[in-house]
């Protein structure tokens, strides 16, 4: 059942919702067990909404499954966003994307798995004693990350559900990629950002993720909006997302960016992407190939310099004291702090940390976070330059089919950051993405990207729908 | 600037955390990749180039000075074990 249909038989009373959520939640125990999509499964809040729609089914989301990202608060439920040095911490608040749908009437059924903080491509960088998420096609290969349990679960559940996912570099696209879902990432901005534990502020971006191109429409309808408590929030109209499912694309510009199939690319990707472009070549669209030169050549070296530095302040504030993990205290400030942080961040998350720190030390700064600062400026200025003669620009969204969990142990670091290629521009850029699921290679999914203009998510959705199920 | 076990032990300290020995190694020829890849940046020329903090330009939202309900002292201590009566509780600052 689509999601469409599921919430009118809720709101016209033809589904027992308690009795649904029991069964969804007993999916999600099950599914849980193989596949570690759920850090957290809120049963006791999940039972309490039911409950209250089955009273009042109203609401444009009424008593439809969602699931929520570990790094999003969700108020009185365990929020870790993945790391072991938030384990235990219950925010007393809800972010307030969370809040717009839960006054739309979801049901929140856990928060999703992920990279520790958001730190990473594939979701295998879960924090200290945290389980990692298989892929739902293949359990030896990755979901992709960072949004990795969002992505597993919209594909694995066998109910209707929406994930809402966080994305600063490619968090949301790379799993909806890898799972075969629709994942789309809003303009910057576009949605608040209040309650999200961030990872980089001047990157991170909260949207959806669903196994058709209505879901994410419908619920960026109810997310997406001004928000007084996030000061980057856009003061700005929102659209009426669900109207662009009916809208041609006949006449639509496509700019195609040709260094996205370069010999890094695998073939395999290529070919399905391109049949992708065909196909909405003969649905009316034109389409030309280009060239983003300094955006594809340098985008992975901006992008890591800014996100790990202000991923480097944005986690100073994690010390054991007013929340998280906590350790005895015992020595002076900076003993106990070390202490506490060197126990509970992962791997990733140290070098992170150490890589931002260091780009922002006395005598580095100039020549690192600066530097990367002004190559974002020619980045974004190369894109908008596109968008003058393009309506909408396209990519594979990962380079690869989904990896098995042996061929990334084999990864450098610096390997692995290089997989994020595609995702990493648009995002410096704060542009609108998403990832269509395009085809299958051996059994596994493959992606391709659409990125529109600053606050254009209607032509994401109007493109989306040409591959919808 | 050489990238070595001392210059990584120095950062680790600036960043409060304690390194294993095993890590610091690990750390030194991983760190001289990455930071050889941001070093390529220095290709472009940029003097002309204001920076980017934002993707979007940001207007500063400023509201009016008045006290609002806020968040009582019991639950924001909830989340912690280190308190004392109404206070968090934290290490020697001296």
């Amino acid at each position: 059942m689509k999601v469409q249909e599921f919430i009118k038989k809720v709101q016209d009373k033809d589904i027992n919702i308690v009795e649904h959520i029991h069964k969804v939640l007993e999916e999600c125990k099950k599914i849980n067990k193989e596949y570690h999509y759920l850090n957290t499964i809120s049963e006791e809040l999940a039972l309490k909404q039911a409950e209250q729609i089955k009273k009042n089914p109203k609401g444009k989301l009424a008593g439809l499954p969602i699931s929520i990202k570990d790094s999003i608060c969700v108020k009185d439920i365990e929020s870790t966003a993945g790391s072991k040095i938030l384990k235990g911490y219950k925010p007393y608040f809800h972010a307030t994307a969370v809040e717009k749908a839960i006054k739309e009437g979801v049901i929140i059924i856990g928060k999703t798995a992920q990279d520790e903080f958001g730190f990473g491509g594939f979701s295998t960088n879960a924090g200290v004693d945290f389980e990692i998420p298989l892929n739902p096609f293949d359990k030896n290969r990755a979901t992709g990350g960072s949004s990795g349990g969002a992505g597993g679960l919209t594909q694995k559940a066998s109910f209707p559900n929406i994930g809402l996912g966080e994305c600063t570099g490619g968090s949301i696209e790379s799993p909806a990629s890898f799972c075969g879902v629709f994942g789309l990432v809003p303009t910057y901005g576009r949605v608040s950002r209040y309650g999200l534990i961030d990872y980089g502020n001047s990157l991170d971006k909260l949207g959806p993720l669903g196994k058709n191109i209505y879901d994410c429409a419908l619920m960026m309808e109810v997310i997406s909006g001004y928000d007084e408590k996030d000061s980057t929030s856009l003061n700005k109209e929102v659209d009426s997302y669900t109207k662009y499912l009916k809208k041609d694309i006949k006449g639509l510009k496509i700019g195609v960016i040709k260094e996205a199939f370069s010999d890094g690319t695998d073939n395999s990707v290529k070919k399905n992407v391109w049949n992708g472009i065909k196909k909405l070549e003969k649905q009316g669209c034109t389409y030309k190939e280009i060239s983003l030169p300094i955006t594809m050549k340098y985008g992975i070296s901006t992008y890591y310099t800014l996100a790990t530095t202000e991923a480097s302040t944005n986690l100073a504030k994690y010390c054991g004291m007013r929340y998280g993990a906590s350790e005895e205290i015992k020595g002076n400030f900076d003993e106990y702090f070390t202490n506490v942080r060197s126990k509970n961040f992962g791997k990733e998350a140290k070098r992170r940390i150490m890589l931002g720190t260091f780009a922002r030390m006395s005598g580095f700064r100039d020549a690192y976070y600066i530097k990367a600062a002004k190559v974002r400026s020619l980045i974004i200025e190369e894109y908008k330059k596109a968008f003058n003669n393009f309506d909408i620009l396209i990519t594979p969204t990962m380079p690869i089919l989904p990896p098995t969990f042996k061929e990334l142990e084999k990864l450098t670091p610096l390997q692995d950051y290089m997989m994020d290629i595609m995702t990493v521009s648009p995002n410096l850029a704060g542009l609108p993405h998403i990832n269509i699921p395009v085809g299958f290679e051996k059994s596994l999914p493959i992606g391709m990207m659409i990125i529109s203009d600053h606050l254009q998510e209607g032509k994401l959705i109007q493109v989306g729908k040409e591959f919808d199920n | 600037m050489e990238i070595n076990k001392e210059l990584i032990l120095k950062v680790a300290k600036n960043s409060r955390l304690k390194l294993t020995e095993k890590e610091a190694e690990e750390f030194v020829p991983q760190f001289k990749e990455i930071l050889n890849s941001f070093s390529k940046l220095d290709e472009i020329k940029t003097e002309k180039v204001k920076p980017s903090f934002h993707p979007i330009e940001i207007k500063n939202h400023l509201r009016e000075d008045i006290v609002k309900e806020s968040i009582e002292t019991n639950e924001l201590l909830k989340n912690t074990k280190n308190k004392k009566e109404n206070y968090f509780l934290g290490p020697k600052a001296l």
